[in-house]
């Protein structure tokens, strides 16, 4: 799998004129990043919650449903009480999997097994299990709260009851725990949330902006805005806040994620009244302007588990979701229209949210085949998700 | 380090028993989902399950927020905080800006001088600059160019003889829009500063 995507920049490079997509349907022509057909899988047994979930896992990692006929894996099964199911791969005429679940809740049990499914087809970890945590905004006035659901949106949670604006909820890399922005106090101030024991803290409360907390990959630190200095700049503290640094100087930075190897911030910045992506060391240094032509106005990036991607905003007449090679090595793809993309640990699934009406939801996205399904809703509009890993 | 990463033993366990019954004709095997309904699995060996609610107890803001914890030098509550917010008095001063710009439009000079002579002749109080965006930029990023026209207005008070010291900044990004419309009309009324005026609490 992986090195199918490396064998084809090249091919991206060359697709990438006709790439610019708004369009609605699941199905995509064109793939810019890699490789250009999703994997088609046939399903037949299950009926209910257990096929919703098995469509809906798998299709956001690269497969897509047909008919037995046209499909390279077969997936029979039940979910009638619990699930269990087998997978056979049709070209090679081998069953791959025989499993059957029980515990916690059916959904559950399906996740479980498009898990084993995507591990036994892409050698990979599935993301069925996983979380995200979001804000949503009830009504238009600009109160929100956080939220953590399941990634596919089941199961939310409310996790703050503010009755303020809230913002950018971000997750320590393998805990149960969020930093988020609330101005619950009157000001923007950026929040430590333990999930397991509800408690919080303020880790950044100065005079003017604190936001976009991103934790780094060892959990050790924290990047995030704030302007008490006079500009909103990208400044990096220990994870309780103390050992405050700041490391950008430039009239308007936004939006910070950490590089996997935690060596770099990545960040939306204006350089000569122009918006653009930038990289700075993460102890301080120089910044490096990153190329994102054709896809112009980038802000929100975040770099993929992997190293290999920084997905971002393009604002073009409308927000686009884009994805571009870390080592500027192809241009940036233009992918579906949205925002505020967030990597799933699995590094080729993003969580983003799209304009439906005025109101915005929340998606999940297969970078590599551009199918891409909404999450469940919490009533109003959610937006600016973040994948847990 | 993955939050799923308690699943990896079951994984493995799923691995194994590949490994050792071949794949041809494996037997169906069950696999336990960790999960607030089993009964074989102790809570520590579920990775995902959250709380009930946000352990926030106490109903009142204020409860569950420790403002000492963050070893960082984090904000207390200072003398700007309980002051008593006017937002009327200088209502009428509010500026506007151009699309995607912090630059203060030459035509707004009336308003800052206004807003200004306001603070000298009520040297007891304290200005909030409310920083605001159309919704046509990415929610951080507007939530930056928000607190930069805010700040932009700070030191164009600042030319004027009001000490920054007087002055807080806030920015709303895109969420507190003054006008609810999608149109020209309405994003040139939401592209703002707000100046409210803070009076000194009742006995200070």
């Amino acid at each position: 799998m992986k090195k199918i995507i490396l064998l084809t920049i090249g091919l991206a490079i060359a697709t990438l004129t006709g790439a610019r997509a708004q369009e609605i349907n699941i199905q995509s022509e064109i793939n810019v990043l890699g490789q250009n057909k999703p994997i088609p899988v046939a399903l037949s047994g299950f009926t209910g919650e257990g096929a919703e979930v098995l469509k809906f896992d798998l299709t956001v990692q690269g497969f897509s449903f047909v008919s037995p006929d046209a499909a390279q894996y077969l997936i029979n099964g039940s979910d009638a009480g619990s699930v269990s199911g087998t997978l056979t791969d049709k070209f090679a005429k081998r069953q791959l999997l025989s499993r059957s679940y029980n515990g916690a809740s059916l959904r559950r049990q399906a996740h479980a097994f498009a898990d084993d499914i995507v591990q036994a087809v892409l050698n990979l970890k599935g993301i069925g299990q996983t979380k995200i945590a979001f804000k949503t905004q009830p009504s238009g006035n600009g109160v929100g709260e956080i939220y953590v659901a399941d990634f596919d949106g089941y199961a939310a949670q409310r996790v703050t009851k503010d009755g303020a604006i809230v913002a950018k909820p971000t997750w320590v890399p393998g805990k149960l725990a969020i930093y988020y922005t609330s101005y619950w106090r009157g000001n923007p101030d950026i929040y430590f949330h333990s999930l397991s024991s509800g408690q919080r803290s303020v880790i950044a409360g100065y005079s003017g902006l604190n936001t976009s907390a991103a934790v780094s990959p060892d959990g050790s630190k924290v990047a995030m805005v704030l302007s008490k200095t006079g500009s909103p700049n990208i400044w990096v503290a220990n994870a309780d806040g103390s050992n405050l640094k700041r490391i950008t100087v430039g009239d308007e930075d936004s939006s910070p994620c950490w590089s996997p190897d935690g060596q770099w911030i990545c960040f939306a910045t204006k350089h000569n009244e122009r918006r653009r992506l930038a990289k700075v060391p993460a102890g301080g240094g120089t910044v490096h302007y990153l190329d994102t032509a054709g896809a112009p106005n980038p802000t929100e990036p975040d770099w993929s588990p992997d190293g290999k991607w920084i997905a971002f905003t393009s604002q073009m007449r409308d927000f686009n979701i884009c994805v571009m090679p870390a080592d500027g090595s192809a241009p940036a793809a233009v992918l579906v229209g949205g925002q505020n993309p967030s990597w799933a640990p699995n590094s080729r699934t993003l969580v983003f949210n799209r304009a439906l009406g005025y109101r915005q939801t929340l998606s999940v996205l297969d970078v590599f085949t551009k199918q891409y399904k909404d999450c469940v809703r919490v009533n109003g509009s959610s937006s600016q998700p973040a994948w847990a890993k | 380090m993955k939050i799923n990463q308690i699943i990896l033993p079951l994984a493995l366990a799923l691995a194994t028993t590949l490994a050792t019954t071949g794949c041809k004709h494996t037997p169906v095997k069950t696999t336990p989902i960790p999960g607030p309904t089993s009964k074989n699995v102790n809570d520590a060996g579920n990775p995902i399950t959250l709380p009930p609610g946000d352990k926030m107890d106490g109903g009142g803001p204020g409860t569950g927020v420790d403002t000492k914890l963050g070893g960082g030098g984090t904000a207390p509550l200072d003398e700007f905080d309980g002051m008593i917010k006017d937002p009327a008095a200088l209502a009428a001063n509010t500026i506007h800006f151009a699309f995607d710009s912090a630059a203060i439009k030459k035509g707004e000079q009336s308003n800052l001088d206004a807003v200004a002579a306001a603070l000298k002749n009520n040297t007891s109080d304290k200005l909030l600059i409310e920083g605001n965006c159309d919704e046509r930029g990415t929610e951080e990023y507007n939530r930056a160019l928000g607190e930069r026209r805010a700040l932009a207005a700070r030191e164009a008070l600042a030319k004027l003889g009001v000490s920054p010291d007087r002055i807080r900044t806030i920015s709303y990004g895109k969420d507190k829009p003054a006008d609810p419309g999608h149109d020209d009309s309405a994003w040139s009324k939401n592209r703002r500063d707000d100046f409210v005026v803070l009076h000194p609490k009742a006995g200070a």
